[in-house]
């Protein structure tokens, strides 16, 4: 090119002219990676059966996310990574027992994806206008068509190649079917109990296990500012304080809330599927309310309901409230708060 | 503690490396100078030359069109070719005076006043309207009409604006290392004519040696603070500096003024210290030429009516794959369309792009609603909505989410994942309903 441009060559747009490197696609592919730990320590866990659920999952949601928009004439935006963290999110929140041929349940997570890629998200109008958490819509969908599949647990083998596993409950079952004192029981002490469930050793959905691993990933998001503090903060303060309170039949304030953080779905659904963009609200102030209303829910339902895990139903119900609590918790606008008279005061 | 600031904000490279070392040079005196009638916010002037007609250097070419409007001076001793519509930096056809410079640099009849702290503050007033001063800022507001404000909102507080906040320039910079003591007599003259105690100077805290510059030079002078603040863009925006620096808040769709603070720019605060010294009027000022497309940067003292294109060229040209040019700074300037612009008293910089990092307008995405725009902010409003809004053609709801509280700084696109053209659409929904 010559030195000299040509004028009319100049490109001319409205200002800033500079932006920032953040994207759409890095902050997908970021939360995919923030992802990684728990999802190692699944298939550490589970084996082969939990990387091939994730892996059909993820398959699926790209290759419905693309026909889908081919279909309706759109650009593809399977670039973008949101449809393979959708893939990624649900594939987590399933058990991986669904890979079994007798009885056969692999139609299973390949149906779910298409609710979750197809039907909540473009449907509703593709990336950012979807209501409801399409992963979560996934996993609720599957749950109801397909219950009994879907409440099969593998005892936790760490043995990668075993396709053969036995069934178990998972802790919060025992919890709500036996009570306390049958959980201390079965792990044999508090501790050791506690052990489990922070390393990921027990029964659960492929991602949900390692509170560990998800708070790594959670800390790591936080760290680069993907997400913030205030919808974790106070989904699993809320959670916890409600646990606590309670938690125990016939007591109150001697309910175990470290036993309600760790086990089910709580961390899983606290640090990844609650703080969804989309779905949740964008105003700081609303997101507390919203992340409480989360942590409550899910602990009605624990406490109260016939599901012994809530997190999914008290997210997705929320998600509903995400537009009212923005509009309701709308930012104050900059000398909107103070009158002159208060300042020179 | 930390350093005074405003609330949200953003950080973007301030890139301002690239000039801040080159102290301000004069240009080559330009062989045509185009002289646009209305370069400040306000009535357009009126010319009050005819082709032909001989002009000094100094010698008003046109008068003010009303009392928000500032007359206009010729930047060159020679002869008015003519007096016609010409594209200025913003792509609009303006009347301008165009002056063929003889090169003999004569200037018209000044009046010295070596005693001008005691002139009464109706004169130096004076002074300043004739000289044709506006705010150096961008904006362009003509500078008399500030020091004017209605008996109900008395002023206590003058600040002179050093933040320069946008990132690459550098104009203002240069000035308060090379020019400090000038700054701070015009910062005197200021509370002089507004019969105010209290005057601040805020810096943002990346110009250290600036802020060491004028707290010398303000050492002595009584009620003057030059304060240092947190680097963060648009910590030079009129409502956050007052913010920063004497803890006001503007209300909404307020005026300075209602908080009793007037806010002038480094520059403006020079040519009114100029203004009142030497009854010099406006006829020039410090361009920053800039960016990674330029081969020299630098900091020129630029005549108003010189062409965008001479800066250019006494810049050393572009660089080879140049995409845009940017009449003052990245955040809120104007990109050209044509470098056949004049320089005009609000341009405060030249910003050459190269093709790397120009975004194109078509390539976004869909609002995710991550609320990074409404955290960054300075004015507490919701930029996804109001984008959101305007794409669907729903005006009349934006205006409910504050729409006209905009200032249109550009933090929000900045930060958008998506690559939202948010202060686009808000222009855009701006135009189509009345505030």
């Amino acid at each position: 090119m010559e030195a000299t441009k040509k004028e009319h060559e100049l490109i001319v747009s409205v200002s800033p002219h500079v932006k920032s490197e953040e994207t759409t696609s890095r902050i997908m592919w970021t939360v995919s990676l923030a992802l990684l730990p728990a999802f190692l320590s699944g298939v550490y866990f589970f084996g082969l059966k939990a990387l091939f659920i994730t892996a059909l999952c993820v398959v699926s949601a790209v290759v419905f996310e693309h026909f889908y928009l081919k279909l309706v004439n759109k650009k593809s935006v399977v670039g973008d990574g949101s449809g393979f963290l959708t893939g990624l999110l649900l594939g987590m929140n399933l058990p991986a027992s669904l890979w079994s041929f007798s009885p056969f349940t692999v139609h299973v997570p390949i149906i779910a994806t298409f609710v979750a890629v197809v039907i909540t998200k473009q449907l509703f109008g593709g990336l950012g206008y979807n209501v409801f958490n399409p992963a979560l819509i996934g996993r609720a969908f599957a749950l109801i068509s397909w219950p009994r599949a879907m409440t099969i647990w593998m005892t936790p083998t760490a043995s990668f190649l075993t396709m053969d596993a036995k069934t178990t409950a998972t802790p919060l079952g025992i919890l709500k079917e036996a009570g306390m004192s049958e959980l201390i029981k079965v792990f044999g002490d508090k501790v050791s109990l506690y052990e489990h469930l922070l390393t990921g050793n027990r029964a659960g959905s492929i991602g949900e296990t390692s509170a560990i691993a998800l708070l790594i990933g959670g800390l790591f998001l936080l760290y680069k500012k993907y997400i913030t503090w205030h919808i974790p903060v106070s989904f699993l303060g809320t959670a916890a304080l409600i646990a606590w309170v309670f938690g125990q039949k016939g007591a109150l304030f001697a309910g175990d809330p470290l036993i309600h953080l760790f086990s089910g779905g709580m961390m899983l659904g606290a640090l990844f599927m609650a703080t969804d963009y989309v779905t949740s609200p964008s105003v700081r102030k609303a997101q507390l309310i919203f992340g409480a209303g989360c942590g409550a829910l899910t602990m009605l339902i624990r406490l109260k309901g016939g599901f012994p895990e809530g997190v999914m139903f008290a997210i997705l119900i929320m998600n509903c409230f995400a537009p009212l609590l923005d509009r309701g918790f709308r930012s104050k606008v900059f000398g909107a708060v103070k009158t002159v008279k208060e300042i020179k005061k | 503690m930390g350093l005074a600031t405003f609330k949200g904000g953003i950080h973007p490279p301030d890139k301002k490396i690239l000039s801040a070392s080159s102290p301000i040079t004069a240009t080559k005196p330009p062989k045509i100078i185009v002289i646009p009638l209305s370069q400040h916010a306000g009535a357009p002037c009126k010319p009050v030359v005819s082709i032909g007609q001989e002009v000094k250097k100094g010698e008003m070419v046109g008068e003010p069109g009303g009392f928000v409007s500032a007359p206009v001076h010729s930047s060159v001793s020679g002869k008015v070719i003519a007096i016609a519509e010409f594209q200025n930096a913003m792509g609009r056809m303006v009347n301008s005076v165009v002056i063929e410079n003889d090169l003999k640099e004569e200037w018209t009849a000044l009046k010295d006043s070596p005693d001008y702290m005691n002139l009464p503050a109706a004169e130096l007033k004076e002074k300043i309207k004739a000289a044709g001063i506006v705010g150096l800022g961008g904006a362009a507001f003509p500078t008399s009409v500030k020091l004017s404000p209605p008996k109900e909102k008395p002023i206590d507080v003058v600040i002179i604006n050093g933040a320069e906040c946008e990132p690459y320039l550098t104009a203002d910079y240069r000035l308060m290392i090379e020019k400090p003591k000038d700054i701070i007599e015009g910062l005197k003259i200021l509370m002089k004519i507004l019969g105010v105690s209290k005057g601040f100077v805020g810096i943002e805290n990346n110009k250290p040696d600036a802020v060491r510059k004028m707290q010398e030079a303000a050492k002595g002078a009584s009620g003057i603070e030059v304060l240092a603040l947190e680097v963060k863009y648009p910590q030079g925006a009129e409502k956050m500096l007052i913010r920063a620096v004497a803890g006001r808040e503007v209300p909404p769709r307020g005026l300075p003024m209602d908080v009793g603070a007037v806010v002038q720019n480094v520059g403006t605060a020079l040519s009114i210290f100029e203004a009142a010294r030497y009854g010099k009027p406006l006829i020039e000022r410090v361009v920053t030429v800039t960016g990674e497309g330029i081969k020299e940067p630098k900091n020129l003292m630029a005549r108003v009516g010189t062409k965008i294109s001479e800066l250019i060229e006494e810049c050393g040209g572009f660089r080879d794959d140049v995409a845009k040019v940017v009449a003052g700074g990245p955040m809120m300037g104007f990109a050209l369309s044509s470098l056949d612009v004049p320089v005009t008293k609000g341009t405060s910089g030249v910003l050459v792009l190269p093709e790397e990092g120009v975004m194109h307008a078509e390539d976004y995405g869909p609002c995710i609603r991550c609320g990074r725009c409404i955290d960054v902010c300075a004015m507490g409003l919701m930029p996804s909505m109001l984008s959101i809004l305007s794409e669907k053609g729903m005006y009349e709801e934006a205006k409910e989410y504050n729409l006209f509280d905009c200032f249109e700084c550009g933090s929000c696109a900045f930060v958008c994942p998506s690559k939202r053209p948010i202060v686009q659409l808000v222009r855009l929904a701006k135009s189509m309903v009345k505030p």
